[in-house]
């Protein structure tokens, strides 16, 4: 894979952030102070780990719009068991809040594979399920901070060599992942799938039990990102995370991930999300109303994918280049 | 097939033949059903007063529901839709601060809605960006431009005959609003399958590469679409903020996955190529009558969201298994 | 079916006479069709066997079942005599079946080495692939065969014909006792194809069975052992190669005799109708000028990837050139857009039916009328009456098959899918037709009504321009012929001058 090319999709994007925080330190210079980018990454977390899987998913020519409502769902059932059984480990906890959302995943992975149900629609379906379930489960009513046992609120915040275990399950996912991709079968696989599906079938991959894969990882992240999202701020609730799967598909764009498949990695990823990460902080502090966000947010949407896209392109065949494109 | 039959017979099944064995006789009967359910299950249904309440649940969404399934079958998205009608109502919101009249509010909401369409097609046919990537840029965008101009204020005090297109009835129980929908329906019906303009929009759904062979301009078919659905974002805008008359920047937030379930379930494919009208206005009826029942017998938006995502996996999905079962 | 020793792998033949993998009464059906029915074929090791047949015959149904990508639904292949299943593709390839395909089959953004190796990469620790011996064991295999090409380049980044030499090069990477070629030759230059002779010599001599899959006679007599011969799904002949000729090869084949004769044209040229001027492209073609005359046809010849279907479609408005111009029935014309192309009279039958010529989605009266909409149409509404009326007129004219006007052009043959995409043009009332390899893939019978009808368009005073790579084609239909070689004219050659050996020196550039 032309190492040059991606690289500099990454090193732009490098660039890019490290221009966004020169601009912030010059008006804010303890913006950049090690402990506040600290604090900034820990943020970010949840992003980026949601990143990964959509990576991933995107990677096959895919999309999962119900990672958030997953997010959530997988939330208040940790909750509700955390309520109702307090003194259960964590690890078991985040056991289960894994398990549970590659569940929630592998029922998006197997409608797109046995049935060959377009992923848009699968996931567009299931993500109002799952929202709708949360509300069956909980009857609407929020789990606030005093239920929660005490480890299990503790757990994210812990400090370990400097760092909440929040930003170290970033991390590790970062790693475990960036391994996945490069030195497995799988990782392969994924590429290949969304590369070129036809060629995938001739060298006998399965291109529908790949995205039945990719689809279980989303889904296993997006529970993990429960787990943590609501022990951090310690509430559950039916709107929990509402609308986030739009910056993490946000965040891929961003990240150089390819819309039509094929393209994309980790650290992309990750760089996608720090970049979102990275302004959605900075506002307050730089004292733009938080009103701003969003649209700032849209135009580095736009502004990325045709940054990719004229990265992408080829020289010559223009017109049947852009009529292949919009299939 | 032998030599001595030279003439070749224009059809072997007749139009209607295909009409009962299609998915909108399916989607039709699931309507009557559920009309039938309904009017069991609670004694207020059969009222015509509620029954032209319900209406409200869907005539707005239908009409952009109508421009979006046109844009689908050509192989394109627009998930901005939502956020257009956000900017579109903070425009008009704005000009009646500054004492604009009813022709005036409507041109703007309309001019709006255009102007959004116009970036969207720009982003798709110009520059050969994905339109579900541009889309999901503009609909942060958009929306987000109506954060900053009113942030978590609202927009109030249209003018007293600004209310009639969201509120107004034009004979009985007939709301303006409900015909404007049949009136738009039977334009887009038009538009669709009985000019040149919708025969290309077909063959680019199919085949853009083959429709650009064929000497269609599929830019410009494509462009005029992103126009369509841009228009009648804002036509929507006008009835929604009439009808609220009031305009906060989270007005109709995730409309655009309720519109796009809307064209799925009316039978149009999500990849391009095929649906129809018709089929759109059936689903625009179910949808209504589902979320209206189910809140006659107080059951929770919320909860009605599940029925309309197994709906739309379950429609798609059962002929699917039915298929697999038999062979 | 005894065979005879071979010279060239003599370290094998001693043994050759048990099949290593062979299918026996192999069926094959799909939704109305059945694709084989009953075939038999025997791949012995050390030898060549080419496998013959029309479009359709079930050529590549079979290779598809030896590759696990389809299952028979009867009959079964044995290997060494054992009854094995390849459910996927994957354990075709443990089981030492391997194939070049026919169609690219390789990944754009993974690097070369991934390329080769996808799907059985060497392993470090921990189960983890192994890059670095990947990159060597790749760079070994490709050296192997010729190809200088870093392991470590994306694919995306190479030329046509050195993804062809990847794929050989995965192929050869599964350590396999079978070797299928679909094909293999259709994309590469002369100088290539001289060298994948050697290396089809090179693994006879190791001793592995090589199912060989061509259309070009010259190539299968040069390195064929056996040959088999499939008409219509079903095993028609088998034996070893010295003991048929070319004709009753095809005689096989067709399941007649067939004598490849042209049709009889009255020539008369008329006035000019069509010139082109300085034609250039950055990357495709440069330089090109010529001019063309009403009931002419032009031939143009070449390699593949001398540049002439980009011309034509820059021509036609797909592309747009640097500089150039073109002139038609005296006025100049600014060809922005195929719509623009159309509009002044010129019309293209592009070579890749499926993608470009036919929206096959969509019934066949639908793609006929699609470009002519404006004239059956009234005020942009469209009347089907008309439409129907428009498409039966010029369908008749090629004598279309088909089972009604409202049938889907997918359900089509090739050959017919051909006729609705010239149909579709000719009722537009062209001035010049472009003709991209107008018989490729489709069957003898189709082949000389295509010939047919283009010499009775030349004959009503149309201007045909045909691009083909088959010499008895081009030299059978044209008036001129414009030999193409690296995006330039190298020649154009007419009257006595047309000869075989012309377009073919020229065309090579000796």
């Amino acid at each position: 894979m032309s190492k040059q090319a991606l690289m500099s999709r990454e090193v732009l994007l490098t660039g890019a952030i490290v221009l966004l925080l020169a601009i912030i330190a010059s008006r804010f210079p303890a913006f950049i102070t090690p402990g506040n980018l600290a604090n900034v990454f820990n943020d970010t977390a949840p992003l980026i780990l949601l990143a990964i899987g959509q990576m991933i998913v995107i990677l096959t020519r895919c999309i999962d719009l119900s990672v958030a409502a997953n997010l959530a769902l997988t939330g208040m059932v940790v909750a509700m068991i955390n309520v109702a059984m307090p003194a259960l480990p964590v690890p078991v906890t985040i056991l289960i809040s894994v398990a549970f959302g590659a569940l929630l995943g592998m029922v998006n992975g197997v409608l797109v594979w046995k049935l060959a149900i377009p992923p848009i629609v699968v996931t567009l379906g299931t993500m109002t399920i799952f929202r709708g379930s949360i509300f069956l489960l909980s009857d609407g009513k929020w789990v606030n901070a005093h239920e929660f046992s005490d480890p299990f609120k503790a757990f994210p915040r812990t400090e370990l060599l400097g760092l909440p275990v929040m930003s170290w399950f970033a991390i590790a996912a970062v790693i475990l992942f960036t391994l996945v991709m490069t030195r497995t079968t799988l990782g392969r696989a994924f590429y290949a799938v969304g590369g070129n599906p036809h060629a995938a079938t001739y060298a006998g991959i399965d291109v529908g039990k790949t995205q039945f894969w990719a689809f279980t990882i989303s889904g296993a992240l997006a529970g993990l990102t429960g787990y943590l999202w609501v022990s951090r701020f310690a509430v559950a609730f039916v709107d929990l995370a509402g609308g986030f799967e739009l910056n993490v598909v946000a965040a891929c764009v961003i990240g150089g991930v390819a819309i039509m498949g094929g393209i994309g990695t980790v650290i992309g990823a990750m760089l996608g999300a720090l970049f979102l990460g990275i302004i959605s902080n900075a506002l307050p502090v730089v004292d733009i109303s938080p009103f701003w966000q969003l649209a700032i947010s849209g135009g580095a949407i736009i502004i990325a994918v045709a940054l990719n896209a004229q990265a992408n392109r080829e020289k010559g065949r223009i017109i049947l280049k852009r009529a292949e494109h919009a299939t | 097939m032998t030599d001595t039959i030279r003439a070749i017979p224009d059809r072997l099944q007749s139009p209607l033949e295909r009409r009962l064995k299609s998915w909108e006789t399916l989607l039709f009967a699931v309507a009557v059903s559920i009309f039938i359910v309904n009017s069991f299950t609670s004694p207020y249904f059969l009222n015509a007063w509620n029954l032209s309440d319900m209406t409200f649940n869907f005539t707005e969404k239908a009409m952009i529901a109508f421009a979006m399934a046109l844009l689908i079958i050509a192989g394109e998205i627009d998930l901005s839709v939502a956020s257009i009608i956000a900017l579109a109502s903070t425009a008009m919101g704005a000009a009646v601060q500054v004492g604009i009249g009813t022709p005036g509010l409507v041109a703007i909401g309309l001019g709006v809605g255009l102007l959004c369409g116009a970036f969207n097609g720009v982003l798709v046919t110009r520059m050969g960006l994905p339109s579900i990537v541009v889309t999901i840029g503009t609909m942060s965008l958009f929306r987000g431009i109506s954060y900053i101009v009113l942030g978590d204020q609202a927009y109030r005090g249209y003018p007293s005959d600004f209310a009639f297109f969201g509120q107004g009835y034009v004979f009985w129980v007939i709301s303006f609003e409900l015909v404007l929908f049949a009136l738009i329906a039977v334009i887009y019906f038009v538009i669709l399958h009985k000019t040149n303009f919708g025969r290309a929009v077909y063959a680019i759904g199919n085949n853009p590469v083959g429709a650009e062979f064929s000497g269609i301009r599929v830019a410009r078919v494509k462009f005029i679409l992103f126009l369509l659905t841009g228009l009648m974002s804002g036509v929507a805008a006008i009835c929604l903020t009439s009808r609220l008359a009031s305009t906060r920047p989270s007005i109709a937030f995730g409309w655009e996955l309720e519109i796009v379930t809307m064209v799925v379930l009316g039978g149009v494919s999500i990849l391009g190529g095929s649906g129809l009208i018709p089929g759109v206005v059936i689903a625009a009826f179910v949808m209504g009558l589902v979320t209206f029942g189910l809140g006659l017998l107080n059951v929770p938006g919320i909860v009605m969201s599940i029925v309309i995502g197994a709906l739309l996996i379950g429609v798609i999905a059962l002929p699917r298994l039915w298929d697999k079962w038999r062979s | 079916m005894l065979m005879q020793p071979d010279q060239t792998s003599e370290q094998v033949s001693a043994t050759s006479a048990a099949p290593i993998l062979s299918l026996n009464r192999v069926t094959k059906v799909f939704p109305g069709v059945t694709a084989l029915s009953e075939v038999s074929l025997e791949l012995f090791p050390g030898r060549v066997t080419a496998l013959v047949g029309e479009n359709g015959a079930g050529k590549s149904t079979v290779v598809k079942i030896l590759t696990g990508i389809y299952q028979a639904d009867g009959g079964q292949i044995e290997i060494d005599g054992q009854p094995v299943r390849f459910p996927t593709a994957q354990d075709a390839g443990d089981a030492g079946v391997t194939a070049i395909h026919q169609e690219t089959v390789l990944f754009d953004e993974l690097s070369v080495a991934e390329n080769v190796f996808l799907g059985h990469a060497p392993r470090g620790r921990f189960g983890l692939i192994d890059t670095a011996a990947m990159v060597e064991k790749a760079r070994d295999i490709l050296t192997g065969i010729g190809a200088e090409i870093d392991p470590r380049t994306k694919l995306k980044e190479l030329g046509i014909a050195n993804k062809h030499l990847v794929a050989i090069a995965r192929a050869l990477s599964i350590d396999a006792r079978v070797v299928i070629m679909d094909e293999p030759t259709a994309a590469l230059s002369q100088k290539e194809i001289e060298e994948l002779y050697e290396l089809v010599e090179e693994l006879k001599g190791q001793g592995k069975a090589i199912l060989f899959i061509s259309h070009k006679f010259d190539e299968i007599f040069r390195i064929a052992d056996n040959y088999t011969v499939f008409r219509d799904g079903a095993l028609v002949g088998s034996g070893a190669i010295e003991d048929v000729t070319e004709a009753q090869l095809v005689k096989m084949m067709v399941g007649r005799d067939v004598s490849q004769i042209f049709p009889e044209r009255d020539r008369n040229v008329g006035d000019e109708i069509l010139k082109v001027e300085g034609y250039e492209h950055p990357t495709e073609f440069a330089d090109i000028s010529f001019t063309l005359r009403k009931g002419e046809i032009l031939g143009f010849y070449g390699l593949v990837g001398a540049g002439r279907s980009e011309f034509m479609q820059a021509l036609f408005g797909i592309t747009r050139p640097s500089s150039g111009a073109v002139t038609i029935d005296g006025k100049r014309a600014d060809i922005r857009s195929p719509a623009d192309a159309v509009g002044r009279g010129i019309v293209y039958v592009p070579e890749d039916r499926g993608k470009q010529g036919a929206i096959t989605a969509l019934p066949i009266f639908q793609n006929v009328t699609l470009p002519s909409l404006g004239r059956t149409s009234k005020n942009g509404f469209l009347r089907l009456a008309e439409e129907f009326k428009l498409a039966r007129e010029y369908t008749e004219r090629l004598d279309l098959r088909a089972a009604s006007l409202d049938t889907d052009v997918g359900n089509l043959s090739g050959g017919n899918q051909q006729k609705v995409v010239i149909a579709k043009w000719l009722a537009t009332q062209p001035k010049v037709i472009i003709l991209d390899e107008p018989t490729k893939g489709i069957d003898i019978g189709s082949k000389a009504a295509v010939h047919e009808f283009m010499a009775e368009l030349a004959a009503q005073g149309l201007a045909v321009i045909m691009v083909s790579s088959e010499i008895p084609e081009v030299l059978g239909m044209s008036d001129r012929v414009i030999v193409m070689r690296e995006g330039r004219i190298a020649a154009e050659v007419s009257g006595v001058d047309m000869t075989p050996e012309t377009l073919v020196r020229h065309a090579a550039g000796i």
